[in-house]
């Protein structure tokens, strides 16, 4: 059945390419890796972070990514988020081939497509909460007045209206982490990508965070989220497990390993 | 839209720049000096050039000058010889030109006489020059009193003069001297008006040439003085016989028409005089073509300025790049997470481009109210003269907003290729 799967999807894939090279017909599909590489060289080794990984994410689904460390989660995430580029493979986001886009692009991709919450806010210290909700749109070109209205509705949206004003430095760890998703919502992204997003949080910030994560998962949003913690990938649908850079398993939550989960697992 | 976000990105840079108030303080410093001192010297260089081009005005823009001049080869013969030496311009040259040279105005003759002019117990030395009464408009000079020479004055060879402000002083400290006689190498003289310099200051350029000397009727400086003049010195005696010292031509028109007429009459008197004179014992001034040559050089003299201060602004410009380049590694990060939120490269650029730019026209401003107070404080202290131009200004602050392009450049240019997932990662 996974064989079937698996050449249905090349059949799809080869098909795309032949019509555009840039887009892919199915609409139902946001994310998908097509023997994805990722080689750096060394001196006089190649590290393989990423070797050949496959992976279709459906709209609105809610993944996790675990694995050891240098095992290539952060390497994939910065590959789901246009912050790297392939070596080998296809990446397609949204139909489009993200290895054939040119820089600016890339970064036209990742300001209208990608929302991103990292481990350590990356707050901009210098700006209030309310001008670092405004970043993403202003890249955009989008009015300032429509731009602060809606940083003033995600900020309320994650509890911390009445801290436009203050600067980073001022908040706590979690407000920051609630600031920082308030920023990844700015653009009304395709994906939300999380890497680590509860890990300098303490374990009542981190629930107050992952209920929040769930309900934008709820709301329809993706969610890729990279984690050390099994009980904060328990959270997703499906946990994606790598090793050595290489797809170790998927699984679906609550139930059997995703090689059941065709067409899934290429 | 371009315009709000502009304006955005500009006040993003002055909020990252007032992270740090003290540090582009002193970046703006270096830009600040260097643009007072390209304006400090722009001003000085335009104040020795005014200083010599009114020397130069005061000769007459509009007139050429022909003057007598010994010629080489009269310096080499026997001092004590009894034969005069016989050079230099004649009475018959001043209506040549007259008659031949169309778009000449004026022509005045000039006999200069060193002469000692006497009244009771005052005496001054101070040249006598014969001539005619156009000589009032060809001399840079004014009537302050009393009349001038008039024509009759000369036909009759009267013993009348006008003295020079100065002088008049000098000789009349108590009383009025129009009236009043004085002696010029023991002849008596009727004191008929005072002249002076034409600006009433006889401490400027033309001043102390127009505020010394006495003005008789031409043909009563022949008449009464000859044209034989015996030089005594150490032993040695020198006979010269020169009819005239100078000849000042005036030249007819207005603006570029003048200049022409001014070239092309010199061109012709050079040709006539070569004609009429075998030896080279003259020499033809045109005050135009050295006030021409004085502005070029002075040009070339503020452009030298302008360099050599400039230079300050260069050094500026790499305090400026090397401050910038640390920011960028500070702020690495941040940059960073710009590029993650979308950022292009091209707004990488722009956002410090904008802070170097700012930090380069702060200090410009500053500089220009520097280098605005800079040349009254150099005039004030030294006494030269230093004359501030508006465009000047101009220039300089726009020097410094090229600087801040320049040298703001290659930081901000390596900001923006930095990768984003490196810079990330950086601490």
């Amino acid at each position: 059945m996974a064989a079937k799967a698996d050449n249905e999807v090349k059949a799809v894939t080869a098909e795309s390419q032949r019509t555009t090279s840039k887009s892919l017909p199915d609409e139902e599909i946001l994310v998908r890796l097509d023997k994805v590489e990722r080689h750096y060289v060394m001196g006089q080794t190649v590290v393989r972070a990423l070797d050949g990984v496959d992976l279709d994410i459906r709209r609105g689904e809610y993944w996790a990514i675990m694995g050891r460390s240098g095992s290539g989660k952060s390497t994939l995430l910065n590959m789901l988020g246009c912050l790297d580029r392939p070596t080998g493979g296809h990446y397609y986001l949204g139909g489009t081939s993200v290895g054939e886009l040119d820089d600016d692009e890339i970064s036209e991709i990742r300001g209208q497509r990608i929302g991103f919450i990292f481990q350590s806010f990356n707050l901009i210290p210098q700006l209030t909460v309310l001008e670092n909700l405004e970043v993403p749109l202003f890249y955009q070109n989008i009015d300032p007045q429509v731009a602060r209205a809606r940083a003033v509705e995600n900020a309320t949206k994650v509890g911390l209206e009445e801290r436009l004003d203050h600067r980073p430095l001022e908040l706590s760890g979690g407000q920051q982490q609630r600031v920082a998703i308030a920023r990844a919502l700015m653009n009304d992204p395709l994906i939300l990508l999380a890497d680590e997003a509860t890990g300098n949080l303490d374990s009542r910030t981190e629930q107050e965070i992952l209920s929040l994560l769930d309900d934008l998962h709820s709301e329809g949003k993706t969610i890729i989220m990279v984690t050390h913690g099994q009980s904060v990938a328990d959270r997703a649908r499906r946990v994606l497990h790598l090793r050595d850079g290489k797809v170790e398993r998927i699984v679906k939550n609550h139930e059997a390993a995703i090689h059941e989960d065709a067409p899934l697992a290429r | 839209m371009i315009q709000a976000s502009t304006l955005r990105t500009v006040r993003l840079g002055i909020k990252n720049l007032m992270l740090h108030p003290l540090r582009s303080f002193l970046t703006t410093l270096g830009i600040t000096i260097g643009v007072s001192a390209v304006i400090c010297m722009l001003a000085v260089g335009e104040g020795a050039s005014y200083e010599a081009q009114q020397k130069i005005r005061a000769l007459g823009s509009n007139n050429i000058l022909l003057r007598s001049v010994k010629p080489a080869e009269l310096e080499t013969q026997q001092q004590n010889s009894m034969t005069p030496q016989r050079y230099g311009l004649e009475y018959e040259e001043v209506e040549i030109v007259r008659e031949t040279m169309p778009a000449v105005r004026l022509v005045v003759p000039v006999r200069e006489l060193n002469k000692t002019l006497a009244q009771g117990e005052n005496q001054a030395n101070v040249p006598v020059y014969g001539t005619t009464p156009d000589w009032l408009h060809v001399s840079g000079v004014k009537l302050y009193e009393g009349r001038f020479i008039i024509e009759s004055d000369s036909r009759y060879t009267r013993n009348v003069c006008v003295l020079a402000s100065h002088t008049a002083r000098e000789l009349f400290p108590f009383e009025n001297p129009i009236g009043a006689d004085v002696l010029i190498a023991k002849k008596s003289f009727r004191v008929v008006g005072i002249y002076g310099p034409r600006d009433g200051d006889s401490s400027g350029a033309s001043g102390s040439l127009n505020a010394d000397g006495a003005v008789i009727p031409i043909e009563s400086a022949r008449e009464y003085f000859g044209e034989l003049e015996i030089r005594t010195s150490a032993g040695s005696r020198e006979f010269k016989l020169v009819q005239l010292q100078e000849i000042k031509v005036q030249i007819e028109g207005e603006g570029n028409v003048l200049e022409d007429n001014v070239v092309a009459t010199a061109a012709s008197i050079r040709q006539l005089l070569g004609l009429l004179h075998e030896q080279s014992d003259y020499v033809i001034d045109v005050p135009l073509e050295k006030l021409q040559a004085a502005k070029e050089q002075a040009q070339i003299w503020q452009i030298f300025l302008g360099v050599i201060a400039s230079m300050a602004l260069v050094v500026a410009g790499i305090g400026i790049m090397n401050v910038m380049l640390a920011t960028v590694t500070e702020r690495t990060r941040e940059i960073g997470i710009r590029r993650a939120l979308g950022a292009k490269r091209s707004h990488i650029i722009s956002q410090f481009l904008v802070e170097t730019v700012v930090l380069s026209c702060a200090g410009g401003l500053l500089g220009v109210g520097l280098g605005i107070a800079a040349p009254m404080i150099v005039e004030a202290s030294s006494g030269m003269k230093a004359i501030f131009v508006p465009s000047f200004a101009v220039l300089a602050f726009s020097i410094s907003a090229g600087v801040g392009v320049l040298f703001g450049i290659y930081p901000a240019w390596r900001a923006a290729q930095m990768d984003p997932v490196e810079a990330l990662r950086h601490e």
